[in-house]
Parts: structure tokens; sequence; C-alpha cells
């Protein structure tokens, strides 16, 4: 075991980012994230080939992020919730043109300027696909600064194995939090990238990163075939923890921070003997949709505890197909659900099932 | 038998797209033609635009990246900084280049960055059937601005060069036209230093090229060429607006 350092998380995000070969960082002031971006401008100048850039927007920004990826190198970007908004063009256009790249969007409250507290009311955004257009985008969710480390780590991987684009969704509470972490990553993949505009250098024909295809049959074919892409990805990356799901009669269903406070409330409820578990979605794209259908056949009810106005819960639905109840436990605004809230709905499940 | 003449090796054997007398199909000889002479084509990463240009990455033999409407110079920022051994352009029109990435072209500017930008103006949205452009002359007829623009109601046209003249991180800016052989000898020499500036390494370069739009300007080739001559000229005067080599 490596030693452990205290750091915050978004301080945290940019060093495992730099230690996954990212070398280019690209982006624009907004609260809560800006720690990612002054980190990077202190750490990536004092590295062989490191790239910090202030750009003028966030359009800008995302659309640096595309020259990089084009060429073929990790780059990432950062921002939260209005910022995602503004990026969304440029998500779209790269994952057009297959371009691996990772988002980080540390969520606050909205719509509109909304607040700077913690939030996960951009799931809809994310999970769908911001931008126009057929496309996905992996969508990680760490619910804490150890797993910030870890998942930026496996965002820059699995956005090379795709080609496409990777959100690290995370939020205020992550992004600000302190905790002690290890930095040991055991092993940084790298992948060949036989696309990347990179000059000929006379050796090969010219190599075009393009997402515009005129003839509708082509488009359609481009589409059908990342889609292929997309359904390897939902079989085989679904990621989630179960917590005392054994012999649980309620399932929580919570990611991020609402899932560490869903955790404190199920074990106030457990010394209660109330039998209630969690699935904690890791991937919120692909949806660990298997886990919640299995789950479904055990537990009479689930709960599904956001800092939105319900936005995971249609998900939840879709999974488990509408076969049992799922309750909203819900604050949103930049609010953060209390254990009691928590509590409380857990009774009213059992309350509701005892009818 | 000598060969008199052939094509550049940085164009690719694509038969171009553009209307008949448009004058795109020059300005590319001339970008390639730079490359060429410099050694640079197998260095070279191009940013294509939207707009009647987009098909550029097809034409250019090179390696090349599409980007989104008036964002090529934040991806050729991109493009630049992932290797700066990079040679990289962008060819831009008016609409993409000075109304829906104004921003991304004074900043890339502002920076200074080692790019090479190829700005047609030809005073006109070509690709969507001839809208008015940030370029469009006061009381030119377009289908946006079908009794001719009103610098009163919609304002006056967007001058490139003159407003980044005024940016010091700009290095070279100067414009020019392709509108007969003298000229286009001139602007092959402006593309040409353009290139040169940046593998010197000094710094942002723009070359404005006045271009003509036959189809929407609803001339014919020669007609176009002249009403180049007798309306964007006086209004766009060509020459250096700004060399920080020649300081």
């Amino acid at each position: 075991m490596s030693e452990k350092v205290l750091m915050k998380g978004n301080e945290a995000l940019a060093e495992a980012a730099i230690m996954a070969g990212c070398r280019h960082y690209f982006g624009y002031p907004i609260t809560p994230q800006t720690e990612v971006a002054a980190y990077m401008s202190k750490r990536l100048p004092k590295i062989e080939g490191g790239v910090f850039l202030q750009a003028e927007s966030e359009v800008a920004a995302i659309n640096m992020v595309m020259g990089v990826a084009s060429t073929g190198k990790r780059v990432m970007t950062s921002s939260s919730s209005p910022g995602i908004s503004l990026k969304s063009e440029g998500i779209s256009y790269i994952a057009g043109c297959d371009l691996p790249a990772l988002i980080v969007n540390v969520q606050r409250g909205g719509p509109g300027l909304g607040g700077i507290q913690p939030s996960q009311s951009d799931y809809t955004q994310a999970t769908k696909g911001p931008g126009h257009g057929d496309f996905r985008l992996i969508v990680l969710a760490p619910a804490s600064v150890q797993e910030m480390v870890d998942m930026t780590v496996k965002g820059f991987d699995l956005a090379d194995k795709y080609q496409m684009p990777v959100m690290l969704l995370s939020d205020g509470t992550m992004g600000q939090m302190m905790e002690p972490v290890s930095l040991d990553i055991s092993e940084v993949k790298t992948y060949e990238k036989p696309w990347a505009v990179t000059g000929t250098k006379g050796e090969r024909k010219p190599n075009i990163v393009n997402s515009l295809y005129l003839k509708p049959d082509e488009l359609e074919k481009v589409n059908f075939e990342r889609y292929e892409r997309y359904a390897k990805i939902e079989k085989e990356e679904a990621l989630w923890e179960e917590y005392k799901m054994e012999d649980a009669e309620v399932c929580i269903v919570a990611f991020g921070v609402a899932a560490r406070v869903s955790q404190n409330a199920i074990d106030r409820a457990r010394e209660k003997g109330i039998k209630v578990g969690m699935i904690r979605p890791i991937t919120l794209w692909p949806f660990p949709k298997e886990a919640l259908k299995k789950a479904s056949e055990k537990v009479n009810k689930f709960i599904s505890v956001e800092l939105n106005m319900g936005q995971m819960i249609d998900d939840i639905r879709l999974a488990i197909e509408c076969k049992k109840e799922v309750l909203l436990c819900n604050r949103t605004g930049g609010m953060i659900p209390t254990v009691e809230n928590v509590l409380s709905k857990i009774d009213e499940a059992i309350e509701g099932g005892r009818k | 038998m000598a060969v008199v003449f052939e094509k550049p090796k940085g164009l690719t054997d694509a038969v171009l797209h553009y209307c008949p007398g448009c004058t795109h199909g020059i300005i590319h000889r001339l970008v390639a033609e730079a490359l060429d002479e410099l050694g640079v084509t197998d260095r070279a990463i191009g940013v294509a635009p939207v707009g009647c240009s987009v098909f550029a990455y097809n034409y250019f033999n090179c390696d090349m990246v599409q980007a989104a409407h008036g964002r090529a110079p934040a991806v050729a920022t991109g493009v630049k900084r992932s290797d700066p051994n990079n040679i990289v352009f962008t060819y831009q029109g008016d609409g993409d280049l000075a109304a829906i990435g104004t921003a991304e072209t004074v900043h890339s500017a502002a920076r200074g960055e080692n790019i090479t930008v190829i700005f047609v103006n030809n005073a006109i949205y070509g690709m969507t059937g001839g809208q008015m452009a940030p370029t469009t002359l006061p009381g030119q007829v377009t289908q946006t601005s079908p009794y001719g623009r009103d610098v009163e109601k919609v304002g006056y046209p967007v001058k490139v060069c003159e407003m980044l003249s005024q940016v010091d991180g700009a290095t070279y800016l100067e414009r020019v036209a392709v509108n007969n052989v003298k000229n286009v000898k001139a602007a092959k020499a402006a593309i040409k230093k353009a290139f040169k500036n940046q593998i010197e390494g000094k710094g942002f370069s723009l070359i404005e090229v006045l271009s003509t739009c036959p189809t929407n300007w609803g001339l014919a080739p020669t007609k176009a060429i002249e009403w180049l001559e007798e309306n964007m000229m006086p209004y766009y005067p060509l020459g250096v607006y700004k060399d920080k080599t020649a300081e």
C-alpha cells in the first residue's frame, strides 16, 4: 500500500489526470471547479510537453480539447454545469468524430445561472449525451476523493479504448472536500491511434477527423456502427457497488454524495432492524440495469436518492421494468438530503409495504 | 516534352465542388503551392470550417480536421499546442470567422497563437444560399437583406484586418484579392509569408482574401470580378495592416 495524502477532490483528480498521461488542459474559470484549472496551471508548465491554457470561453476550451484529441494525445477540460451547456456543441463534435477526451463536470445547482452549491441536476444531460445528435458519453460518478482519482484514470482509459468522450460527473461536494487518497496508479494503458492527425510525414495518406456525412445512408451507417460500440459498452462496462443488499427488502439507488448520505442512513436503519441496502451506480451510462433488474426480484421497493428533481428515477423504472414502486428522496438547488430525509423515506417505503 | 504546369502536391485529385467562377479554387491552390514550396505539406494539419469550404478536408493533401462553425482557430490552437512542429492552418469564410467565430479569431490573435489563418471574404454566406454576412456591404442585397443591407438597422460590415491590427498579439495581417494575375501573385506571396512566419515561430498570421460568389451575388463570373473590384475593394482596401516581422 502506498502512502496516503490528504487532498481536495478537484486537485486529486487533476493530479490523477497528469499521472494518467494527460499533458494538455484547457478550461475556463467557473465555481466550484476552479481548483482543477489552478492546479493544472501550476503543474503542467513544469512537466515536459505540458500545456495549460485558459481559454476565452467554454466553447473555445472544448474545441481546443478537440484539437489535441485529434492529434491522439490525452486531453481534458473541466467545468461546472452552466459551462457544460456551453461545451455541448463541442462534445457533440468530439463524439461525432470518435475522439477520446475527458470532460469533468463538477455540478452545481441550476437551471440558468442557478447556484454554486452541489447538485446532481445534470444527470439527464450527461447520461443522454449533452449536445445534438445520436451519441452517448460514458459517465463516471465518483463518491469519494479516492474515486475522483481512480475514475479519472479509468476515464482516460475508457475514452481511448472506445474512442469517445467520457464524462466524470462529480459535484461541488466531491470537488471541494478533502480526504486521504492513494495516488498509486498501478498501470496506465496506451493505445495505438492510427487515425490521429500528426502530419503525414510523407509516409501515409492524409488522416481526416470529421463528423460530416452529407449522404444520409452513410451517416446512418456511421451511427449504427457507433451504437454497436455503445451496445458493447452497455454489456461490458457497467460498474456499481452493492451495500448490504444480501437480505435487503428496500433498495436505495444513489450515486456520488447522495450515496454517502444514504449509506449512513442505511447503517442507522439497520440498527433498528430495517432491511435496507443500496445499489450505487458508479457508471451512470452505462447504467447498471442488470443489477437493478436482479434486485427487483428480491426487494419490495426502491428509493432513488438524488440532488435534483428526480432524473435518475426514470432510468431505475426502466431498468426494473416498473415491476416495483420507486420512491423519490430528493433535495435540489444546492441542498443535500440529510440522513433524516433518507430515513423518513425508508420509513415511508416500509409503511407503504405493510399496507 | 517539358512540363510547364502541374497540380501542386498539396492538393488531392478530388474534383472541387465549388460553383463556376468561384475563387475558392484559386485560393486552395495558392495555399497548397505555399505548403509545397516551403516543404511542409507532410507536417501540415489544416482545419476546415463550416461553410462553402467545409470540404477543404477532401482537397488539401495533408492531415485535416473539420471544426464546428467558427471554432477552427480554437481547434487549431489545440492541434498546434499538441506539437509545435505541426504546421497548422485554418481556412475560413466570413460568416465562420467574422460572425459566429469572432471570439475564437480575436483571442487566437491576442494569444499570438503560432498558426496561419486563411480568411476568405466574399461578403455572403454561400453554403446556405446567400444570406447577409458580417462582411456584406452596405446596401448589398442578399436573401436576408432583400432590400439591401440597411446599416441603420443591422449595422456596418466588420473589417477584420483593421480590427485585428489593434490586437497586440497579431504578427502579420494582410488583405489580398484574387481578381487578376497581379493580385493572385501578391496573394500567393502573402500566404507564403504567413506560413513562413509560422515555420519561424513568429506567431499569428491572417491573410484575408477578397473572393467572389457569382452564384449568390447573381452575377456571371466575369461580372462578379468586376463587382468585387468596384464595390468590395474600395470598402476593404488591399494592403498590409500589420507586420511585426518588418518592424
